[in-house]
């Protein structure tokens, strides 16, 4: 049959950030961190005999790779990290499973959502300390204050995203007779993965915030980036807390990063995944 | 009138069909049709006047508040105003969807998509995610999912409404093709007269809210169609009276 192939747009490319095409890009928040270095070293100097207020860069760096404390600020780091990842599968877990059984029935959406919200309203600083009263002051704990952190934005992006489905398409499935089981496998958990990654992405940030507010809090067992932070700081040791607040916060954008590349990976061939 | 088959069951049998909403909109009422093998019946009437709910009844998305409906089928295609594809999915896999949800196995499904495509030239174009095809490739591809159902009834919600003159123009094409190879009995509905000619053995007018059956024309023009009689003197003259009646429903 006669007809004329139709002009297949160029799909967006998603390969390396790191051509030169995209010096534009990355440049302007460079220049800005370097003018940032540039104006901590200023103030360092400014500050005078206050200056351990603010410690020179070059310093901070030095205590990573220091052998008395850089050992200690990454194996703190390694736990915050286990403690963050294992909170957040688990909250990813129990915010998809959650918000599947809102959609699959509308009680347990009515009966459960508002407590959803009001779990996000809760603010987490005020129940940690019933947390460590129940669950103990180690690993389980620092997990569970993660796990209530991350959960929320998995509940509500993966509900919106189940919701989120066309009439039609519904119907569609529908026509053909489909079960409920087929309509939430074939079509509304596709439909719902980028939503379902987007929620990730935030929770995956939420859940070190909650491993760090965790350590903070619980100091027994092993220690977390969080502990050593309150540590360096009732101590005074003002380079030491620098390094390890500079780590976490890498830690907080290495994570944000990977859930989304791993979002592209899964939806962005057919979704624009920012 | 096709001669190819000399199957000719009614399919699709409307009896003083009525529609009335929970909200109190009388969507239809007295509606009396029937549509057999070998027809192709287009609805053409107002926006708003029911012509979707009288499809969306016959597919059993929706159940008539009033009168019967006889259905001797259960072999039924029914494509969409939009392309309803799934976006994640190749146009291969869009296609071998329906046959998916029925449980057929792969070997057979693929054999089925294979044969869609064909008929509906999207050869080459398998790999390809909807978001790279044109609107008119995506209703060929909505077409071809259909297709794999080998329906005997089929059902058209104003599929070709929203792509241009000329990609709606070949796909009348297409369509009447496919018709004159499947004969099955075909229910269309369009708001453009000159479409509904083209491509029908019956014309339906609709009136305005509550839809009721205003005038109906029996299409003489032989199948397979020339497309070329869509410049005659006598094609002009049929959309001239199914406008005029369209018209007078409407008032």
């Amino acid at each position: 049959m006669a007809d004329t192939p139709p002009i297949v747009p160029q799909l967006r490319r998603r390969g390396s950030n790191f051509g030169p095409a995209k010096v534009g890009l990355w440049a302007p928040p460079i220049a800005l961190l370097a003018a940032l270095i540039g104006g901590a070293y200023a103030l360092n100097v400014l500050l005078g005999q206050r200056s351990f207020l603010l410690p020179a860069p070059h310093v901070v760096f030095g205590k990573l790779v220091d052998p008395k404390t850089g050992p200690d600020i990454f194996e703190a780091l390694l736990n915050t990290a286990v403690v963050s990842l294992a909170g957040l599968v688990i909250a990813i877990a129990i915010g998809i499973v959650w918000a599947i059984g809102m959609t699959q029935a509308k009680w347990v959406e009515r009966t459960t959502f508002p407590y959803a919200v009001i779990l996000q309203s809760i603010p987490i600083l005020a129940v940690v300390p019933l947390i460590g009263f129940w669950f103990g002051y180690d690993f389980f704990a620092r997990v569970v204050v993660c796990v209530l952190i991350a959960l929320f934005p998995m509940v509500s992006n993966t509900l919106f995203g189940l919701q989120s489905v066309d009439r039609s398409h519904r119907e569609l499935f529908k026509l053909q007779g489909a079960s409920r089981w087929t309509i939430l496998t074939k079509l509304e958990l596709p439909a719902a993965t980028p939503a379902i990654f987007a929620g990730m992405r935030i929770s995956a940030g939420l859940s070190v915030v909650g491993a760090i507010v965790g350590d903070f809090f619980f100091q027994r067992g092993t220690p977390g980036i969080g502990a050593l932070i309150a540590k360096f700081g009732a101590r005074l040791n003002s380079a030491e807390l620098f390094a390890s607040i500079l780590v976490a916060s890498l830690f907080g954008v290495v994570i944000f990063l990977l859930f989304g590349w791993l979002g592209r990976r899964a939806v962005g061939k057919w979704y624009d995944f920012g | 009138m096709p001669t190819t088959t000399t199957d000719t069951r009614t399919l699709l049998d409307f009896q003083d069909v009525a529609m009335t909403f929970p909200d109190g909109t009388v969507a239809l009422s007295g509606i009396d049709l029937t549509v057999s093998r070998g027809e192709f019946v287009t609805v053409v009437g107002p926006s708003g006047c029911g012509k979707s709910t009288l499809l969306r009844i016959a597919s059993g998305l929706e159940t008539a508040s009033h009168g019967t409906l006889g259905l001797e089928t259960s072999r039924i295609g029914y494509v969409f105003q939009d392309a309803t594809l799934l976006p994640w999915r190749s146009v291969q896999a869009n296609i071998e969807l329906l046959a998916e949800l029925h449980g057929t196995a792969k070997a057979e499904r693929v054999a089925k998509a294979k044969e869609a495509i064909d008929l509906v030239g999207l050869t080459g174009f398998e790999k390809h995610l909807p978001r790279a095809l044109s609107g008119g490739m995506r209703m060929r591809t909505s077409l071809a999912r259909s297709l794999t159902l080998d329906p005997e009834l089929f059902l058209f919600d104003e599929p070709f409404g929203a792509l241009d003159e000329i990609t709606r123009e070949r796909l009348n094409d297409e369509l009447l093709r496919l018709f004159a190879e499947k004969q099955f009995a075909g229910l269309f509905i369009t708001h453009s007269v000159s479409e509904a000619v083209y491509l029908s053995t019956k014309v339906v007018v609709m009136s305005g809210r509550p839809g009721k059956i205003v005038d109906t024309f029996e299409v003489p023009f032989s199948m397979p169609r020339d497309p070329e009689i869509r410049f005659t003197g006598e094609f002009a003259a049929l959309v001239g009276k199914v406008s005029h009646a369209l018209r007078e429903g409407h008032n």
